[in-house]
């Protein structure tokens, strides 16, 4: 098998984002009303962030009767509201939270598994019905996820699928634009020689995928992966449809079922409010990690799918 | 073919035997169907079967009295012709035209200055326009409306009596742009900055030595070159702004009646499905929706008269 040493050398194929080095020449020579707006755009896409995390250390009465809705109360009361938020109605939310985490990594790992087999498969053979299937995959791309949940809905009630964790994670395996994503990558990135060469090493087809291609395509992996993560994390018609047991909702059902009863309670539901508050922060904490952590990966693989 | 070529290194014995080469390649086309099944199955069962028995359940109603029955296209009738599904329409519609352009003009603008200057600073805002992509469009909702809301935002403490009511069915439309604007552009915008990203140097170079400034460069130069990504975006928008369903669920709640269950088609089909169990309805409902959307894509596309690369 000579496809390991390949391996460093064709990940010269990479696309990789280029520093600009004409941006350089530009910095400094009237900068300052790019940067302004800049720091516009800054304010504005950060201040609910703010008030959500100022708002989530004030205690119940300071929410309302506090002098300043954007900056702290009397009390720094984040830790209380947490625990609150953790122990209310016998640690419901931890319950949404790790539903959330189930559905977001299975229905992800899921989706990114087969996207990257149909991707490969697409790009580097030549199989009969391929155009077919491929204008189906073009056009499914054009249909929302949205426009899916009460066909699906109608369809798994017949079946009694309702009200499982399948209702919501078999649907989210459906990802035809991760596998237009890795379609595209794929062809740049695994060149034919290197897979013809394996092949006549005498490696099968499916080792070839496993130890030649899979290395060289690890961006876009990463990439498919989080944009279906973030895609299922943040689903909310599909599991509002599919669900009425409380103990399966995500997060996000569920902290629309407390905003429901706060609202309704008109002004009786105070301590909901501030639960609904602390849980959304928690709800966004582990994605914007991830995106923070792992930006160099999927800048690489959105770039992909912006140039073709 | 595996084991026999294992033995013998040399490349070019198998090209010099066409019989085995026909054959391996038969196999090799075999073997491709075998990587794409996994998700052709996925493909048929949650996208091609739901909608088929939805476009089923659609040509036939359900009676308390009558039991099922096959009504042909009038559920389709029925739907072109209510006045709610039809004001919902007409929302959305004029909801993309005026969201579109905002977004749009937003994610360029930024995409263009952060692809022009470059610093930690830059790198920074970056990031941070992008962030919301990675919130939940719930949550999204939530905290813009509680920044809206005169208990919990910092409206009547800057305006006082006269803080504006922004959830009122007056400002609910600019509202409810604002969240979406939010959620949206910076994710428009990296893909934006990616084409960008990927336009050859030397261009701006030329550019320069023929005179050109850096808002000329902008406008001549990469706007038009990034042409058939702003396409993509907006057909994106397009499908997403008509299917609106999410933030206006989440608003209606807290907005005292400023968002009704028809407000958008989407969700007028949620609540026949929901609140009054009228499946073969909804179904109609979905497939009328997507009938628009149709329409709309192609109205689009016919007056730019540009493709973006995944159409064609």
């Amino acid at each position: 098998m000579k496809s390991p040493q390949f391996a460093p050398e064709a990940s010269r194929f990479r696309p990789r984002g280029n520093p600009g080095s004409t941006a350089r020449a530009l910095r400094g020579r009237g900068a300052v009303l790019p940067y302004l707006f800049l720091g516009f755009l800054i304010v504005y896409f950060l201040i609910p962030i703010w008030w959500l995390f100022v708002a989530s250390t004030k205690d119940a009465q300071d929410l309302f009767t506090s002098p300043s809705a954007l900056w702290f109360g009397k009390g720094f009361n984040l830790i209380p509201n947490l625990s609150d938020l953790f122990t209310y109605d016998e640690g419901i939310y931890i319950r949404w939270l790790l539903n959330s985490v189930l559905y977001a990594l299975a229905g992800g790992l899921g989706a990114t598994a087969l996207a990257v087999l149909a991707g490969y498969g697409f790009a580097k053979f030549k199989f009969s019905g391929r155009r077919l299937s491929f204008s189906m995959l073009l056009g499914s791309v054009m249909v929302p996820a949205t426009a899916l949940v009460i066909p699906t809905f109608t369809f798994f009630s017949d079946l009694g699928l309702t009200d499982t964790i399948w209702a919501v994670i078999l649907p989210s395996l459906l990802n035809p634009f991760g596998v237009y994503l890795m379609l595209v990558y794929t062809s740049d990135a695994v060149p034919e020689e290197l897979l013809d060469a394996a092949r006549v090493d005498g490696a099968g087809e499916f080792r070839t995928f496993l130890q030649v291609a899979l290395p060289l395509l690890r961006p876009a992996i990463v990439t498919v992966l989080l944009l279906s993560v973030v895609a299922n994390w943040n689903n909310y018609f599909l599991p509002l449809a599919m669900l009425s047991d409380k103990n399966l909702f995500p997060i996000t059902v569920g902290i629309g079922l407390w905003e429901g009863q706060a609202s309704a309670n008109n002004g009786g539901g105070y301590s909901l409010w501030g639960l609904i508050i602390a849980g959304c922060l928690i709800s966004i904490v582990p994605l914007v990690i991830a995106f923070l952590s792992l930006q160099k990966y999927w800048r690489g693989g959105l770039a992909v799918g912006a140039l073709k | 073919m595996a084991t026999t070529l294992s033995a013998s290194p040399s490349r070019q014995k198998p090209i010099s035997d066409p019989v085995r080469r026909r054959s391996a390649q038969g196999r090799r086309r075999n073997v491709g169907w075998l990587f794409v099944a996994p998700f052709g199955i996925v493909f048929v069962l949650f996208l091609v079967a739901p909608l088929l028995y939805a476009l089923y359940l659609s040509l036939f109603n359900k009676g308390l009295a009558t039991g099922t029955t096959f009504v042909g296209i009038s559920n389709y009738v029925k739907a072109f012709t209510d006045p709610n599904f039809l004001n919902g329409v007409a929302f959305v519609l004029l909801f993309a035209l005026v969201l579109i352009p905002v977004q749009m003009a937003v994610s360029l603008a930024a995409a263009l200055v952060l692809d022009a200057f470059s610093s930690l600073f830059v790198r920074f805002s970056r990031l941070m326009i992008f962030l919301p992509y990675a919130i939940p469009a719930v949550i999204g909702a939530l905290m813009w409306g509680f920044l809206y809301s005169p208990s919990f935002g910092p409206l009547q403490q800057i305006f006082g009596a006269n803080a504006p009511a922004l959830l009122s069915p007056s400002n609910i439309f600019g509202a409810l742009v604002n969240v979406v604007t939010w959620q949206w552009a910076g994710y428009y915008m990296i893909i934006i900055y990616a084409a960008l990203q990927g336009i050859d140097k030397s261009l701006y170079e030329a550019a320069r030595i023929d005179g050109a400034n850096g808002w000329q460069i902008a406008w001549r130069l990469k706007v038009p070159m990034v042409a058939s990504s702003l396409v993509l975006i907006v057909v994106f928008a397009l499908i997403g702004t008509l299917q609106f369903f999410t933030e206006p669920e989440i608003l209606a709640p807290i907005s005292n009646g400023s968002i009704q269950p028809n407000t958008t088609p989407n969700i007028y089909a949620y609540s026949q499905a929901f609140s009054y169990a009228n499946f073969n309805y909804a179904s109609a409902l979905s497939f009328a929706l997507g009938i628009v959307v149709l329409i709309a894509i192609y109205i689009f596309m016919f007056a730019t008269r540009k493709r973006g690369s995944i159409l064609s």
